[in-house]
């Protein structure tokens, strides 16, 4: 009999990892399912002491145990995937069966609690602060800080919101963590409390992650006396993007429509109910008990650069060889993502363009792919890291229609709240529309004897449709108010920048005698 | 009229801090939709007005106000999705489907890197081509 480890992450059950687990067992073997390594190329991915086979089907299960298979990857341990890179989020990944807490105590456990404990309120603050780690949501906020002012304020109840709400195509470590090491993240949220003083916690889960929804649930259950006083609980998100914005969050949990409110006030002074509240995504509380574990902030903080420290789980995700999850320190450059560890595309094909940051993140060309993995950086070439997903894209893609598609996006999901996004969202389809049919004719009713005083012979052409969608796109900017609005302008701006020829041939003269 | 099946539901839920959404859910996953008729019983319930509860239901699209008789197939066909060739299994998934099957459109299941994906229920399938999705439209 063999102990054989197969993932019960969502996705290696996509690709079979049940049936797998269970030809394995019917075969009189011991089954692990732990959580996933995060090389998704190979899922499902099978372990054998120590040793991997992917990407596994059933038909391979007599060759992976008499050492025949042509699947093996070697040591799982030494493949440069996993090799390359700093783990401290994705420490237990692939290691630990996710929803067994002797497992999570075995590796290190609530050893980060238990000194937060001892160590107190404002020195927990300052170890987060000192550890430099900032937001992973998106905006990139110092986490101590937020917790400083939550702390700081006054009220018979404070909350710590968990933000996992994660609707970013290409973003999926935030579903790896709830899935693979919920214990962790219900650790780094009851830290959170001890900080603030804050004794009730809700994770705000998408309704896409059934998964993550019930580990999280039977964590929750298993832990509740070590977590005690602090309470937590799961919460379904209920279809809307937007509700990953976090004031929209609130309204969502409070049982409103998701509409996001102005700030300020701050949530931390008044959020969930009105009372002071941490809204943190998931990867910044997760990375918590390392932080506070001893010494865990230093070791944090000496990694990264700038103002970025610390490591970042990178989701390598589209048209790529190596897709998975790569956490590594701030300053890898882009071109090393995609080419390198990513291995290119997975067609095969040229890489187009990448997009970094998902739905609202910029489309970048390959002529920028020394641009490193550091929030400064990324806001002086008009893009985001975001929550660091990475879309890579082969010779095929056609820019124009990913941003239409940016536009129409934007159109489904906006609140509704302010004019330039819900209005304006749709007329920027309209308008990428008409510069792909290469300009405007007039239309039924301007043609019309009645309306006198429109020129009859005249529509509106490729270059002043385009300065309509780039007024248009200013207006988006800097009149909405939050990014939903305010950054869906990037990926359009971007692809019509770098591809104007997917726009329409005549576009990069216009675009050149604009400038 | 009211019905009892959504009052032990309302019942279940109306002692935790923002019940209404977690009533919805629980009332579309056993109805298949949030009726008008559901609005106004969890209105009364909650002291909302109905208008209230129908711009919550009206907001997300997990809820609808008419159950889908047809079995649903979700399709994710957000950006990593779409580059790896979703768009192009369209067609033919859509001549599987016809009018038995609905086809619902997805923005990200979180399978990001093994597309293109879909979800029947709670069961998810990636790493799709045109056969294998016309498959799964088929048995749903
Ligand atoms: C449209 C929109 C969608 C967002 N989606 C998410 C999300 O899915 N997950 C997340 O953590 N933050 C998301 N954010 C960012 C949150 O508003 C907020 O900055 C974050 O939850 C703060 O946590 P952090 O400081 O730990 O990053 C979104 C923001 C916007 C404008
Ligand atoms: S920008 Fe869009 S999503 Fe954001 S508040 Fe305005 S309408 Fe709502
Ligand atoms: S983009 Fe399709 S699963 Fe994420």
């Amino acid at each position: 009999m063999m102990l054989i480890k197969i993932s019960d992450d969502a996705l290696a059950r996509a690709l079979g990892a049940d049936e797998l687990a269970e030809a394995f067992a019917a075969k009189g073997h011991e089954v692990h399912r732990t959580s996933s390594w995060g090389m998704q190329w190979l899922e499902p991915l099978v372990e054998i002491d120590g040793k991997g086979f992917g990407p596994a089907t059933l038909g391979d299960v007599d060759a992976i145990l008499n050492g025949s298979s042509d699947k093996a990857i070697g040591v799982i341990e030494q493949h440069p995937f996993i090799a390359g890179q700093t783990r401290f989020t994705f420490a237990r990944a692939g290691k630990t069966r996710p929803t067994s807490l002797a497992d999570y105590h075995a590796t290190g456990g609530w050893q980060g609690l238990m000194r937060a404990r001892q160590i107190g309120p404002e020195q927990i603050i300052a170890e987060v602060l000192e550890s430099g780690l900032r937001g992973r949501g998106g905006a990139g906020f110092p986490t101590g800080i937020k917790w400083k002012t939550v702390a700081g304020a006054v009220a018979d109840q404070k909350y710590i919101v968990c933000n996992a709400d994660e609707g970013d195509s290409a973003t999926f470590a935030d579903r790896m963590v709830m899935e693979g090491d919920p214990f962790q993240l219900i650790e780094g949220m009851a830290i959170a409390g001890e900080a603030v003083g804050a004794t009730r916690g809700y994770i705000y889960v998408r309704s896409e992650y059934p998964d993550a929804i019930r580990k999280l649930n039977e964590a929750l259950v298993q832990c509740a006396d070590i977590i005690a006083p602090f309470v937590c609980e799961v919460r379904m998100g209920a279809g809307a993007y937007v509700c990953g914005e976090e004031t929209s969050l609130l309204n969502s949990l409070e049982g409103k429509r998701g509409e996001v409110r102005a700030k300020p006030p701050l949530p931390a002074l008044e959020g969930l109910f009105g009372k002071p509240t941490v809204v943190n995504n998931v990867l910044s509380l997760a990375a918590v008990p390392h932080i506070l574990a001893e010494g865990g902030s230093a070791a944090y903080a000496q990694q990264g650069m700038g103002r970025s420290k610390g490591t970042m789980p990178i989701q390598l995700a589209g048209n790529i060889k190596h897709g998975g999850l790569y956490e590594v320190a701030f300053g890898v450059t882009l071109g090393e993502l995609v080419n390198v560890i990513g291995g290119g595309t997975a067609s095969g094909r040229p890489v187009k363009a990448v997009q970094v940051g998902g739905p609202l993140g910029a489309y970048l060309h390959p002529d920028q792919f020394d641009i490193v993995f550091d929030y400064e950086a990324y806001t002086a070439a008009d893009a985001l890291i975001g929550h660091g997903g990475i879309t890579v894209f082969d010779d095929t893609a056609d820019m124009g229609s990913m941003a239409r598609f940016a536009m129409e996006f934007c159109a489904a999901e906006s609140c509704g709240k302010c004019t330039p996004c819900r209005i304006g969202s749709t007329r920027g389809v309209e308008l990428i529309d008409r510069i792909r049919a290469g300009g405007r004719k007039r239309d039924v009713i301007e043609l019309a004897p009645q309306m006198q005083n429109t020129v009859k012979d005249q529509g509106r052409s490729v270059a002043e449709e385009v300065a309509l969608l780039t007024d248009l796109c200013e207006t988006m900017k800097f009149g909405s108010l939050c990014a939903l609005g305010g950054f869906t302008p990037y990926p359009v701006m971007s692809a019509l920048k770098h591809w104007p020829e997917d726009f329409a041939p005549e576009a990069r003269a216009v675009l050149e005698a604009a400038e | 009229m009211s019905n009892s099946v959504l009052a032990a539901i309302i019942a279940e839920h109306a002692g935790r801090e923002g019940p209404l959404l977690p009533i919805l859910h629980d009332v579309q996953a056993e109805f298949g939709c949030v009726s008008p008729e559901a609005e106004a019983q969890i209105a009364a319930a909650l002291n909302l007005s109905r208008a209230e509860v129908h711009g919550v239901v009206s907001f997300y699209h997990d809820y609808t106000p008419t159950a889908e008789g047809r079995p649903v197939v979700q399709v994710c066909r957000a950006e990593a999705c779409k580059a790896r060739g979703v768009e192009s299994l369209m067609p033919s998934a859509m001549a599987a489907a016809g009018d038995r099957v609905k086809l619902h459109t997805v923005y990200c299941l979180g399978l990001c890197a093994t597309g293109p994906n879909a979800r029947v229920g709670d069961r998810l399938h990636s790493r799709l081509d045109a056969p294998a999705l016309a498959k799964i439209i088929e048995n749903a």
